[in-house]
């Protein structure tokens, strides 16, 4: 198996005529090269888009999206390829499941998924989510998504993302069973809460600078992107009028009229070539915006650890304090102020009695305490650990796969320029020919 | 720079479009012009090998070949199919070059170096160099107007230029003025009759230009006091005249109309221009926050320098070389309808004159005076010189915008060639550490 996915890959550097398609599939393929245990068993896609209407929760008529997942058990040795199984979801079932796994695995970056709504549009494309171009991006993203997700060691083996390719009715059920809703919530709450660590972890607190850095870079190259983009269809669209020009002089040619004529044909072809160019260069946008995405989970996860180290920080703090108590209540001595203590300066000391019974509980509550800072740093380095593994994964997926992309962007211009300076010396040989 | 086969290209084979595939509809097919044509694709490449391959996608090297190739094979047509050609002259030969600038108390201003080179008996010698400024072209072109009011006298470039708005000193306004000076220059030389003026001949070999009648500040179409016939009108213009008076009418607006888009194209790609260069910053940046994708994203944004460079140098190109040309015709046209007044004129007086003779005849037998057979002379002279005049400049004009035409794509194909070496470039750049991690991963 690995030899024959070098020797794939290896055939994909030599050749610099592949195209932009089949450098996206180069990714897939290196996602499905991983090998998980649910992807040795199963090929998985998003085939096709198709528009419902159906009443909402609110009873009302609604015209939605949904996608085809097929899931076909994978190829073996001579095998006929088996009949898919089959199901249709639409996108706020994705958006579910990726809440259920931000929840219940907060220490992976969770792959993100296509965007909501189309942004950082340049004027011409349509930001109509039930465009069809749109939802062909999107159906792209989707699988991207399930891909990823299938491909990953620790998400691959999730039972509800199983359930969620192959159960389509019972699966809504099983998800709300598991409970995360209320998780969720917390989890909100805590993603959006204000603390302060005592002593921050270096790398996590890089690795959320380098997010957020990674997010304004994107978001800026995004934006700058569709203004170009804009811009350079105003270009080939002004050269559309020649084609209207050079038709009318044709008209009053003898000799040139020929050349002319074929000459504005083609000046329209090229106007109209803009569409599909910048058509394709959505393409590369699609991979940068995962990649704007993907830096929320990697921001959330940064600040999961956060709030548990701040969590330790605090159990570790109260611990202390307890201790401290205890001390001063067994040797008399205040060092600490505590409303107890000044109440018994002020109103006499307590009996032995009583002093017994405070630090016999003191004793539950210290060891309780302990037991608390114990978990919580447990706790703590196994999200560290899990984390850790994780980001460093993430990290060569993102070099691999914004590389990829790059060369893909790169094959795309000058698949374009080729198609461009052939296309002009058509145009010239027509008017050579026919004057 | 060879092509292959020494075959006619198509443009002598007789290629139906149709068979030429449409790049933009073949996505990836190769260009194939015609099955008896090939076409380098490239200096080491051959088409149609002993090994099978098929016709090559044309490098962008062959691209320019291609057009020096079409170029010749029309010259080499053209001169068989002109009946005019064999009229053109080739033993006068003009350039303008060498622009410098004079600075005195009264004034500065450019002067251009004429040479000439002439086997003709006309000329003493057989070479001239000598130093001439605008006003001294515009001179030259009064004179040939006066004295040659029958034929069609090439434009000048514009001579009024906005104080303030053109820099009159500027390289590029110096360049180009220059450049439609040597036209005009060579299209007189290459005049059957304008070539012999002896005007051009004092303009060309003269020390000093003794402008004795002074600088005639004439409107720039220099029309003439004398050759305003007296009130005469014309009252049916000949069919021939009625659609060359058309034809300038329409061609004119065709032109002022490319001329309007052509400037907008140069206005959207500057403002393209100022984006794309923001564009290559951004990566620039995002560089700076990456390891291992430093490098891939460095080359990315030299990509889209570079291809901002290409751009701007072909806008630059197209300001410089396409638009003056275009402005050119357009006062090409303007002269020629004011020949065509002007024979107008002539075969309105000539017809007048015919009235009033016929008139005086009936009435008391005085014969036909020689006066009016002179006008009829004249308008019949007139006539022909125009007709031939008039298809020289079609043949001209066909050869200049088949030459303009050509000369933009060539640009256009430069700046795509530019830009396809940039990218591919990127690409060994980004594969080859592909390379270099595969084997690592392997090892």
């Amino acid at each position: 198996m690995a030899d024959s996915v070098s020797r794939e890959e290896v055939a994909v550097i030599s050749n610099t005529d592949i195209t932009s398609t089949e450098s996206e599939n180069n990714i897939i393929n290196t996602m499905v090269e991983r090998g998980t245990a649910l992807l040795r068993k199963l090929e998985i896609n998003v085939a096709e888009a198709e528009k419902r209407t159906g009443k909402n929760t609110v009873n009302m008529q609604e015209t939605y999206t949904v996608y085809l997942i097929e899931i076909r058990p994978a190829e073996t040795e001579g095998g006929t390829p088996a009949a898919p199984d089959t199901l249709w979801r639409r996108y706020s079932e994705f958006e579910l499941l990726r809440t259920y796994l931000l929840v219940t695995y907060p220490y992976i970056i969770i792959p993100p998924l296509p965007e909501k709504r189309a942004e950082f549009v340049w004027h011409k494309l349509s930001a109509d989510n039930l465009d069809p171009d749109f939802v062909e991006r999107r159906r792209v993203g989707l699988e991207n998504f399930l891909l990823r997700v299938a491909s990953h060691p620790v998400l691959s083996n999730d039972k509800i993302f199983f359930l969620f390719l192959t159960e389509e009715k019972g699966w809504r059920d099983a998800v709300l069973e598991t409970g995360f809703q209320d998780k969720a919530d917390s989890r909100l709450k805590s993603l959006s809460a204000m603390f302060r660590v005592k002593n921050p972890d270096k790398r996590f607190t890089a690795l959320k600078q380098y997010s957020d850095e990674l997010n304004s870079v994107i978001s800026q190259l995004l934006r700058i992107r569709a203004r170009v983009a804009d811009r350079l269809y105003g270009v080939y669209k002004v050269h559309g009028n020649y084609g209207r020009v050079f038709s009318e002089w044709s008209a009053i040619e003898k000799e040139m009229g020929d050349g002319l004529q074929s000459a504005g044909h083609h000046m329209d072809t090229y106007a109209a070539s803009i569409d599909d160019i910048l058509e394709e260069e959505e393409h590369f946008a699609d991979q940068l915006k995962e990649y704007l995405f993907y830096t929320d989970a990697v921001r959330s996860v940064c600040r999961k650890h956060e709030l548990i180290q701040y969590e330790l920080e605090m159990a570790a703090q109260d611990l202390a304090q307890k201790k401290q108590q205890k001390e001063e209540l067994a040797t008399g001595t205040v060092r600490i102020f505590s409303l107890k203590g000044m109440t018994s300066k002020l109103f006499g000391q307590e009996s032995p009695e009583q002093k017994e019974s405070r630090l016999a509980a003191l004793e539950q509550s210290i060891q309780e305490g302990e037991e608390t800072v114990k978990e919580k740093n447990t706790e703590c380095q196994e999200f560290v650990r899990a984390a850790w593994d994780d980001i460093e994964h993430f990290k060569e997926q993102r070099d691999k796969d914004l590389r990829e992309a790059l060369i893909s962007y790169a094959i795309m211009q000058i698949s374009m320029c080729k198609k461009v300076w052939t296309f002009i010396l058509v145009c010239i040989l027509c008017m050579y020919i026919n004057s | 720079m060879s092509i292959s086969a020494p075959r006619g290209l198509a443009s002598s084979g007789q290629k139906p479009i149709t068979e030429i595939l449409h790049p933009l509809s073949a996505a990836e097919e190769p260009l194939s012009p015609g099955p008896d044509v090939t076409v380098s694709g490239g200096r080491d490449k051959e088409v149609g090998l002993t090994n099978g391959t098929p016709v090559e996608t044309p490098s962008p090297a062959s691209a320019s070949v291609l057009f020096n190739r079409l170029q010749l094979d029309d010259d080499l047509d053209s001169d068989g199919r002109d009946p005019y050609a064999d009229t053109e002259t080739h033993d006068l030969f003009v350039t303008v070059d060498d622009p410098k600038k004079h600075v005195s108390t009264m004034e500065t201003y450019i002067t251009y170096r004429v040479s000439t080179k002439t086997t003709r008996i006309e000329f003493d010698l057989p070479d001239y160099s000598v130093r001439r400024r605008y006003q001294d072209f515009d001179w030259l072109r009064t004179k040939l107007e006066d004295s040659q009011p029958t034929h069609l006298i090439p434009p000048l470039p514009e001579k009024f230029v906005m104080k303030g708005v053109v820099d009159r000193f500027s390289e590029e306004f110096v360049e180009t003025r220059m450049k439609a000076l040597d036209k005009f220059l060579k299209r007189v030389a290459d005049h059957p009759v304008l070539s012999f003026n002896p005007h051009l001949n004092a303009f060309l070999s003269a020390k000093d230009l003794n402008k004795r009648q002074g600088l005639a500040l004439l409107s720039k179409v220099g029309e003439s006091v004398k050759n305003v016939a007296g009130g005469y009108k014309l009252r049916v213009r000949p069919p021939e005249f009625c659609a060359m008076g058309e034809y300038l009418d329409t061609f004119n607006q065709k032109l002022g109309t490319i001329d309007r888009i052509a400037q907008r194209i140069l206005k959207e790609q500057s403002e393209y221009l100022t984006e794309l260069r923001e564009y290559g910053t951004v990566y620039a940046s995002w560089a700076g926050s990456e390891e291992e994708l430093q490098r891939p994203l460095e080359g990315v944004a030299g990509c889209v320098t570079t291809c901002c460079g290409a751009l701007e140098d072909m806008s630059e190109n197209m300001g410089q070389d396409f638009l003056p040309v275009l402005r050119e015709y357009i006062l090409y046209i303007e002269s020629m309808k004011n020949v065509l007044r002007k024979r107008d004129q002539s075969q309105a007086e000539y017809e007048g004159r015919l009235e009033a003779a016929v008139l005086r005849k009936q009435e008391d037998r005085t014969p036909i005076p020689a006066e009016v057979e002179k006008c009829q002379d004249k308008m019949e002279c007139f006539n022909a010189d125009l007709k031939a005049d008039w298809e020289r400049w079609q043949s001209n004009k066909r050869q200049d915008f088949k030459q303009l035409l050509t000369g933009m794509a060539d640009k256009n194909v430069t700046h795509y060639e530019k830009c396809q070496a940039a990218w591919e470039s990127l690409i060994t750049l980004l594969q080859d550490k592909q390379t270099e991690d595969k084997t690592s991963e392997t090892n």
